[in-house]
């Protein structure tokens, strides 16, 4: 498991003639460490990062909103085809994404939105995805309704009860949500191939990618590129990595 | 007197209609985006699939012709079909396996769990294009990492990525390096089975083994169940390490199915048919995953209530 990291970290710190070594030194003589930053000046690397940042903060709190929303609706209230429409959310997860990936397309050329962020920020925001409303429904359940209840007789609406009383307590979903979010911000390939050609538009992992093809034999400044493209979210794991098995706990696997 | 009842039940009726109301609010950012994203653009889709369009003239209505095309004419439609499903064949139980084994490893806490638990989840994190750009070190023929240990063993080396009958191995290889999310999973339904149940097979004089058959698999039959799923239902649609590290060759042998109608749409610019291809994609996810739940669901234990 570690050893391809292992790998890419030795092979991102040797100079170019060692990387052409066989069989390989694991340990790289001298430690090229200008590596990186040849690697991360060879392409604007900088505007990648802002892009993927400009990406991925309103669609994180975008999502924790509306998926929280939704998540209350479904989990805390009481209405005619709630449960229905539960079941037509979590159907979605069935549908490959090409299905939709194709119609949504052509809607976006219409709109003239293709080769800006929009198409990147505003569909994930709407709902925040059918897993994670799903997320948040699971938590919300487990809250004890005696509070919202003791706050009702109060005269306390649903939105003060939402926000107030719910979310407060809902830190551990809040912070999974989040985490998965950003994740398949910073990672997602296809949807930044989709919509984004010019270069001052592009995120983090397409310009990865527009990096491996002209780069495409320099092994020490591809390793390095892809290792400072992966560090971002190593440390947010190693930070958050609770959050992820409580994630999983979450899905309440035993009540689907 | 009945003045007053009519209006004790319009309050409550109003109460209803207000609850519902504020019930449709909380979910309609939901609501919207699978209108906007979802209901709409499959009637789109399925629009589109029965004409044949260019995006620049307007689109023609050709009836069920791609769908014609598509399964008698179109030998690639069939080859990015067959590479698919054989990739999946192998990838998902494959990795079920390794997956299972791993967490039931990891599950017995002989060393510090935690660290081990992240350096299994490490490859899930990681980047798929920067996973793309390693692998493709990993595999390269002369100075890769795989062929200096095939080396190093005493084996020939292999043309990992180039050789059209091998390539499909190193696909295995890359699955088989991701099943962190899948063990995790595993792993959280592990915790779940109760320990009393584990207590009365000791009680009975059952070792570990019997224990492992007849507790631990029957109660973590639905997570085996949803992993399962989840892994054919994702397998079937891998398309980044195709388009990136083999640009579906050698030899059309990675011509993964999302990968060939993804040319369709957005290289070829054949919509329609590109939408065609979507649907039969849909239609054999759709009955994999019915048929997995008729045959299997009720070999499956879920605990009473």
């Amino acid at each position: 498991m570690i050893l391809p990291f292992l790998w890419m970290i030795s092979s991102s710190l040797k100079t170019r003639s060692q990387v052409w070594v066989f069989p390989p030194d694991w340990i790289p003589d001298p430690v090229q460490w200008h590596n990186y930053v040849e690697a991360l000046s060879g392409l604007p690397f900088h505007v990648y990062t802002f892009n993927t940042l400009r990406i991925t903060i309103p669609v994180l709190l975008g999502t924790l909103l509306t998926a929280s929303m939704c998540g209350y609706g479904f989990a805390r209230m009481r209405f005619p085809g709630r449960d229905t429409l539960f079941m037509v959310f979590l159907s979605v997860l069935m549908l490959p994404a090409i299905v939709t990936m194709i119609p949504v397309f052509v809607m976006f050329t219409h709109l003239g939105w293709v080769n800006t962020l929009k198409p990147l920020i505003i569909p994930p925001i709407l709902g925040g995805g059918p897993f994670n409303v799903f997320l948040f429904r699971q938590f919300f359940r487990t809250i004890p309704n005696e509070l919202s209840d003791a706050a009702r007789m109060d005269g306390c609406g649903d939105l003060y009860i939402y926000w107030r009383i719910i979310l407060p307590l809902s830190r551990p979903v809040l912070a999974t949500v989040a985490i998965f979010t950003f994740l398949a911000n910073w990672n997602d390939f296809i949807g930044p191939l989709l919509y984004l050609q010019s270069d001052s538009k592009k995120t983090i992992a397409l310009g990865l990618a527009t990096f491996l093809g002209l780069y495409s034999t320099n092994w020490e400044l591809l390793m390095a590129a892809a290792t400072a493209v992966t560090i971002p979210a190593l440390i947010l794991f190693l930070f958050c990595q609770r959050y992820f098995v409580e994630g999983v706990v979450l899905t309440g696997l035993q009540g689907v | 007197m009945a003045p007053i009842a009519t209006s004790i039940m319009d309050a409550a009726r109003w109460r209803r209609v207000q609850r519902t109301l504020a019930g449709y609010f909380f979910i309609s950012p939901g609501l919207l985006g699978i209108a906007l994203f979802l209901v709409g653009p499959l009637i789109y889709s399925f629009w589109l699939s029965l004409t044949e369009w260019d995006i620049i003239s307007p689109p023609v209505f050709v009836g069920l012709e791609n769908f014609r095309t598509a399964f008698l004419d179109d030998k690639l439609f069939w080859v990015s079909l067959y590479v698919t499903v054989r990739y999946t064949l192998v990838a998902v139980p494959l990795t079920l396996f390794a997956a299972l084994a791993a967490a039931l490893l990891l599950d017995l806490n002989l060393l510090g769990i935690s660290g081990f638990r992240a350096i299994y989840y490490l490859p899930a994190m990681t980047p798929a294009v920067a996973s793309v750009v390693l692998w493709r070190w990993i595999f390269n023929s002369e100075f890769g990492l795989l062929n200096y240990i095939l080396d190093f063993v005493g084996l020939p080396k292999v043309e990992w990525l180039i050789s059209a009958d091998v390539v499909m191995y190193s696909f295995w290889i890359m699955a088989l390096w991701s099943i962190g999310p899948m063990m995790i999973i595993f792993l959280a339904g592990l915790h779940g089975v109760p320990r009393t149940l584990y207590e009365a097979a000791e009680v009975d004089g059952a070792n570990a083994w019997r224990k492992l058959w007849a507790v631990t698999i029957p109660q973590l039959s639905p997570v085996i169940l949803f992993n399962l799923v989840i892994g054919l239902i994702n397998t079937f649609q891998v398309f980044t390490a195709g388009y990136l590290l083999t640009a579906g060759g050698p030899k059309n042998a990675t011509l993964f199915y999302v990968l060939y109608t993804y040319r369709n749409a957005f290289e070829w610019l054949k919509m329609g048919y590109a939408a065609s291809l979507s649907w039969v994609l849909f239609a054999i996810v759709m009955v994999m995953t019915l048929f997995i739940f008729r045959s299997l669901g009720r070999a499956v234990h879920y605990e009473a209530g």
